[in-house]
């Protein structure tokens, strides 16, 4: 077997065990790349029926429009039922990127969300597209991350994981993250997609794009809510996202690639890893680690 | 061969020769003293995994946690939580990923502490190849052969002798030889085929990525070169069928495949099965995939097959070949390699998930503990965190394995506390359960555990009056249609009654034949008298089938 094959194969047993021994799962569906293998390969392991259980999109209202319609689209095509939780009380206290700083923004819209949505539908385990070499403390998670029924992460006290041997066992009101792309790289996942001809956003290409320069970050000027500051005028520039997310605090890199091949041959020669794209983790080290233990995926 | 960044001529080429990359898992082993984390650093950096902001990032931690002064200290680009960064070790078992233009690599960095023999298991469970790291100054150490026993045990048969720190050696060929040579005399007895060497210095770059030119005289290749052409044992020893049962599809009611991931052999359509444990057998009618039927699928895909007739399989039994002599039972030996701060105690029930399967039961016999160390066996009571035994393990109900040695994927299993759902214990099937020895480590059988196993009081059960003899055979019938395990013996039998009783029987005696008919219950200190019985057989023995589950002795 190649690797992408044994990788391919590990992530379907992932994937089938969780529908097996839980009562209630879910598909984090986060739009992205990654996201887009881990559904792919959910619809592999049950064919020819469809994945037994619905996705859940955490919308923060500050998703790219393409990023949307992508995602109602694929649902609709996967014949899935797709679920959207926005924290309602961010939105009645108008939360945003730029009145509140990207950390408690994300703090409130996307990890407090997450959490409300899980307590919702009450889910026993919860599918994320998280990769280990992505970050450091996701070099350490498990498989199977257990979370206690605060949705906390206790990296001290994980679980030993040994061989496929996964221990979903839990009591009420406590859950499990499953991460079946836990080690799939960045490369990987291109390189999968390119083999599988798997459709991701359109965002991922490179297209002539509004952008604004902030930070050094390019952002692109999705709608009228990004305020511009007294005389910004947003230029046209090639540019694409080697990452998605809410689109105030996505970085654009400039780019003409506009197929798979190039895409990746950009990657192979790219000097930073694409966490960087996301202004999120640049607060300080060690804040994705913080994060996860308050519930963050 | 190259590891600066890829100079790309033709886009699609590249990628044409890096999906048939086949991956290769392998574990570090070494405390942070053997320069472990600075190796792996070394090998991240030189083939260019490390993007340049993470190199930002450990640029500025060097100087707040670094112990190089000005260098980048590389051993940081794998220190992965805060809480360890702040004590300066690792706790936990973490996965770093790089790639070469030959296979992908996923190494297990795991903590060489004696504490952390539970992480140093996990690691080495998914892993083929075991890299050790020994300080050249130092040479073998206890740790050492810990390291190497505890991969042997999990099934690792590659392993690299990684001899580091040959700078502060000044790059003697003496010191590997002594080295190399106590350590081969070493490992000889553990059953591991394949044993390499090199000399190196994580430090320095020595013989990691590129060869040495310190140490000409070695005449082997660098430690990276090593990894990306040794050949791999990575199937199963095991070459015939066996599929553990995953998942049961069923999205109409037109199909009905099963699912799992193929732990041994191949599988064609046409093919006659059995499954198991109910012995039922059919033929593949085809293995399904999105992409269509497949003609053939082998060990380690993930697969759904359907069958040609319509037979009771559900998740946690295995698919064999229909003519395959296959181990089913209750009970197995087994190493178990205990992960808990509470020891594992023998005849407490717990979990154990094997294969696809979770199924109760008990380790009841500890039939000797192995002192990693010294690999001296001596007797145990109980296992102790990290604790490595040889246990006979007894479930409740029947299920199908493997020796480990032979098929990883259907002879291992963890074990799972029923309260606190924390797993707490591993083991690896050596062979099917040996005859019970009466070792010392084995609890005494007591009244108490035949009772609890039999579900009733051990009673004798004396019958007199008119018609004894028929009334002793009608309760002996009706008393072990209702579950119980009774037994009659003869009026003049009191040594056999007595023994039987203490077996934990309900021995059920005529007694006098003049007189009422009556009955006097004998169970422990107590004597229950019923007297004045039905003169019908089957009424009386209902009365007494009552009694003795109002007196508990039934339950």
């Amino acid at each position: 077997m190649t690797h992408l094959q044994e990788l391919e194969a590990e992530s379907i047993h992932i994937i089938r065990e969780v529908a097996a021994e839980f009562d209630n799962p879910v598909m984090l569906y986060s739009i992205g790349k990654d996201s887009s293998v881990m559904l792919h390969l959910a619809r592999k392991a049950f064919a020819p029926g469809k994945p037994p259980f619905p996705l859940l999109h955490v919308d923060t209202t500050w998703k790219f429009r393409e990023m949307i319609a992508f995602r109602n689209r694929m649902a609709k095509e996967a014949g899935m039922e797709l679920l959207v939780h926005t924290n309602q009380d961010g939105v009645a206290a108008n939360i945003n990127p730029f009145d509140h700083g990207s950390a408690k923004y994300t703090d409130i819209m996307k990890t407090q969300a997450l959490k409300q949505a899980l307590d919702l539908y009450g889910f026993d385990a919860a599918f994320g597209g998280a990769r280990r070499d992505e970050e450091k403390s996701r070099a350490k998670e498990r498989v199977y991350s257990f979370r206690d029924r605060f949705h906390r992460w206790d990296p001290k006290n994980q679980r030993p994981e040994l061989w496929n041997l996964y221990n979903g066992r839990i009591n009420k009101g406590e859950s499990i993250r499953v991460f079946p792309l836990s080690n799939w790289t960045e490369l990987d996942i291109w390189q999968y997609i390119y083999l599988q001809n798997i459709e991701i956003v359109p965002l991922y290409y490179a297209d002539e794009r509004p952008v604004v320069e902030r930070d050094g970050m390019l952002i692109m000027v999705d709608d009228e809510r990004l305020p511009l500051a007294e005389g910004e005028q947003p230029m046209q520039q090639s540019v694409r996202f080697r990452t998605l997310g809410c689109y105030p605090l996505t970085g654009a890199v400039p780019s003409t690639a506009k197929t798979l091949p190039e895409i990746i041959q950009e990657m192979l020669v790219a000097r930073t890893s694409e966490r960087s794209g996301r202004a999120i983790d640049h607060d300080e080290s060690g804040s994705m680690e913080k994060k996860k233990r308050e519930g963050y995926f | 061969m190259s590891y600066e960044a890829p100079e790309i001529d033709n886009i699609e080429d590249y990628l044409r020769q890096h999906e048939t990359k086949d991956m290769l898992r392998f574990i570090t082993c070494g405390s942070v003293d053997d320069g472990k984390s600075t190796l792996i650093g070394r090998l991240l950096h030189d083939s260019k995994v490390i993007f340049e902001d993470q190199l930002a990032a450990i640029t500025k931690d060097s100087t707040r946690h670094g112990t190089t002064g000005e260098a980048v200290d590389l051993a940081l680009l794998v220190d992965g939580l805060q809480s360890e960064r702040e004590q300066g070790i690792t706790i936990d078992v973490a996965y770093r990923f790089f790639a070469t233009d030959h296979r992908k690599y996923i190494i297990a960095d795991t903590p060489g502490h004696e504490q952390y023999t539970r992480n140093m298991a996990t690691g080495a469970s998914t892993a083929q190849v075991a890299i050790l790291l020994i300080d050249a100054r130092y040479g073998v150490q206890v740790q050492t052969r810990r390291h190497s026993f505890i991969c042997s045990l999990l099934g690792i048969r590659h392993f690299i002798i990684a001899i580091n720190k040959m700078d502060l050696v000044e790059y003697s060929q003496a010191r590997y030889d002594e080295i190399r040579e106590e350590y081969a005399s070493f490992v000889a007895a553990l059953n591991v085929p394949d044993v390499r060497y090199v000399p190196m210095s994580a430090l320095t770059g020595d013989n990691v990525v590129h060869a040495s030119t310190n140490m000409p005289w070695f005449q082997g290749e660098p430690l990276l070169t090593l990894l990306d052409h040794m050949p791999v044992q990575r199937d199963a020893k095991l070459d015939t069928l066996r599929l553990p049962v995953q998942y049961v599809n069923r999205p109409n009611l037109d199909f009905r495949g099963y699912c799992g991931t193929l732990a041994a052999g191949v599988v064609k359509p046409g093919m006659p099965v059995r499954a198991l444990p109910s012995g039922k057998t059919s033929t593949v009618k085809a293995i399904v995939t999105w992409e269509g039927e497949q003609a053939e699928a082998l060990a380690g895909q993930a697969i759904t097959l359907t069958l040609n007739d319509e037979i009771d399989i559900s998740r946690g039994d295995m698919l064999v070949a229909a003519d395959d002599a296959v181990t089913l039972g209750h009970a197995f030996m087994a190493h178990v390699v205990w992960m808990h701060d509470q020891p594992l105690q023998t005849g407490k029930t717990y979990d154990f998930k094997l294969g696809t399967t979770f199924t109760s039961g008990q380790v009841t016999e500890i039939v000797h503990q192995i002192d990693v160390n010294t690999l001296a066996q001596h007797a145990a009571e109980d296992l102790p965190l990290n604790g490595i035994a040889l246990c006979r393990v007894q479930l409740t109900r029947a299920v199908a394995f493997d020796p480990y040695d032979a098929c990883k994927a259907t002879g291992s299993l963890i074990v799972v506390d029923r309260l606190s759902n924390v797993t707490v214990g591993a083991g690896m099937v050596v062979s099917e359960a040996e005859p019970v020895k009466g070792g010392k480590s084995l609890p005494p059988v007591t009244a108490e555990s035949r009772a609890r196993r039999l579900g009733q009081q051990a009673a004798r059960l004396v019958v007199s009056g008119p018609d004894q003899q028929l009334l002793a055979g009608q309760l002996e019938r009706v008393l072990f249609a209702a579950g119980a395990l009774p037994v009659v013996v003869g009026g003049d039998e009191d040594v056999l009654a007595e023994r039987l009783q203490a077996a934990g029987l309900l021995v059920i005696q005529p007694g006098e034949a003049d007189g009422a008919r009556r009955l006097q219950i004998l169970c422990g200190a107590r004597d229950i008298a019923l007297s004045s019985l039905e003169a019908e057989n089957g009424a009386a023995a209902e009365t007494v089938l009552a009694a003795l589950r109002e007196h508990h002795i039934l339950g």
